[in-house]
Order: structure tokens, then sequence, then C-alpha cells
């Protein structure tokens, strides 16, 4: 919640993962290394937007570069996800938790209902 | 403590940016879910889970019906929602408002809850699917802080399968 102010910022991953072409970008790496012009083209982008994205993707450390003769080549790096992954699962966890005490509930209503004969409902 | 019969975990995803969409089995009848889903006295022994003690479960269950949760956490806060019901169909289907209480504008920022019981031999599919006014809220919603793009960081997180875990 704390967070929420500060939403123009795009120094964490979260923040660079929430523009649609940088998300094309880490898709496309996702696939394997690639130079940066066979992004330009999967993109069909200019070039210059091309590295802005790249360069804010380096920043936060979701891709990382390397040289190899004349080519820069980009790889995707997931580690700066992780956090994200973890939020989902936090959730994940926080209503497994309360379906647990549903279920004890069920369990109860069932023993109920069986005890019945089935007069219930 | 009884012993549960199915071990199952929720599992979230997030179909769209707006989007939150839970999803268990129980291994009890559509009927006894949807009870338990909608009487006071036994939504107060689950839905506050183990953050606290539900004080407060108001439910008209009609179309257009209030209802109201409040949960005093173990730190003393009160937590509480409410909405209005917009469809309601008993053992199958309940569609309705959900408006967290601390959040501002909570009416405005509303989500919309689609529950559905699907039957599977005997036993109950229940999902949720949350759908929230913007990504912002969704995000407040979950209470994370984070602003968009999670559902897209985590399908990538899934299919780079990097070495994360």
């Amino acid at each position: 919640m704390v967070r929420m102010a500060r939403a123009a910022t795009t120094a964490d991953a979260f923040n660079a993962v929430a523009e649609p072409r940088r998300r094309q970008i880490l898709d496309a790496l996702a696939g394997g290394e690639r130079p940066v012009n066979d992004l330009v083209e999967r993109l069909g982008l200019a070039q210059p937007q091309v590295s802005k994205h790249l360069r804010v993707l380096r920043e936060v450390g979701l891709v990382e570069v390397r040289e190899e003769g004349r080519q820069r080549m980009y790889r995707l790096n997931g580690q700066p996800l992780k956090p994200i992954h973890d939020w989902v699962k936090g959730y994940e966890r926080s209503w497994s938790k309360r379906f647990d005490r549903l279920e004890e509930v069920l369990e109860e209503l069932k023993k109920e209902e069986d005890g019945d004969g089935g007069s219930d409902e | 403590m009884v012993a549960v019969t199915s071990s199952g975990t929720a599992v979230v995803t997030l179909p769209a940016d707006d989007q939150i969409l839970i999803e268990r089995e129980f291994a009890a009848p559509k009927h006894l879910v949807y009870k338990a889903l909608t009487t006071p006295e036994l939504v107060k022994r689950w839905w506050s889970s183990d953050y606290g003690d539900m004080t407060v479960a108001d439910i008209d269950l009609q179309v257009g019906g209030k209802w109201r949760y409040v949960m005093v956490t173990k730190d003393g806060n009160e937590v509480a929602f409410h909405g209005e019901y917009r469809e309601i169909v008993p053992n199958e289907r309940i569609v309705s408002t959900e408006a967290y209480e601390g959040a501002p504008d909570a009416d405005a920022n509303a989500a919309v809850n689609t529950i559905t019981l699907t039957d599977a031999d005997g036993s109950t599919i229940l999902t949720v699917l949350v759908q929230c006014p913007s990504k912002d809220v969704r995000d407040v919603i979950i209470n994370s802080g984070m602003e968009v793009g999670m559902q897209k960081a985590y399908d990538y997180l899934e299919k780079v399968a990097v070495s994360l875990i």
C-alpha cells in the first residue's frame, strides 16, 4: 500500500513490465538470446525506441547484454520477476487458508446431512 | 481439527490485467458449498481465515440486497467489506460487488465478484472471478502496491522457467 504513490518510476521490475512494448521484448527474449536488430524487426519499432525500452529493462536487471563481434546480444534474466511470483503465491496461500476453513465447515455440513437422512435443503 | 478429505490448494491466476481468478475443488456437493457461502454463521467460521475473527456477516441474499463482512484482525484492526448482490442462481452462481471500506472511494472502486459452482462427480469446483474496475484497483485489492503488468510478468516467469525457486 505504501508503495502506491510511486507510480511514475521505472526503477523496479513491476513498472518495467507494465509497458506493453517491453513485455513484447521480454516475450521475444523468452525464446532465447537475440541481437537488437532482430528485436527491432519483430516489434516493428524504430531502433531508438527499442533501445530505450531495452535500457529500462536492463536497469531493473530483467535483460542482460553482451557483445558478440559487432552485435549486442540481449537475453532475459527472470530473477527480478521473483517478487511478482511471490506476490501471486502469497495471495494464493491466503485463499488456501480461507478455503481450508471452508472445507472444515463443509465436512460438518456433510455429516449433518448424512445424519439427517438428507432432510436438509 | 478435522482431517480434510482433499488437500487441494487454491489456484490463483490473473486472466487479464484487471482480473483475479481463484479456483479450488471441494469434496462436497454444490448445495452445501452454496450453503457455506451464503449462511452468515457459517461464513463467520471460514471467511476471515486465521487473520482474525469475524464480527459481522450480514447477508441479504436477493438481487439488490446488501452484504457486509467485518473482521477484527489479531492486532485489533477492523477490516470491513460490503457490496450488493447483482445475480443469484441458487447452488450455481452469485454475482456481487465488493468494496473494501478502507479504500478511498470504496464504492466507485468496487470489484465485481462472480462465484461459480460447478459439479465434478459429486465434488464442487468453486471459482471466484474478481473483476476490478482497473488494473490499479486490482493491485490495491491484493494489497500489493505494485502497479501493473502482473499477469504478463507471471506468464514470462512460467514460460522461461528460470532458476527462481
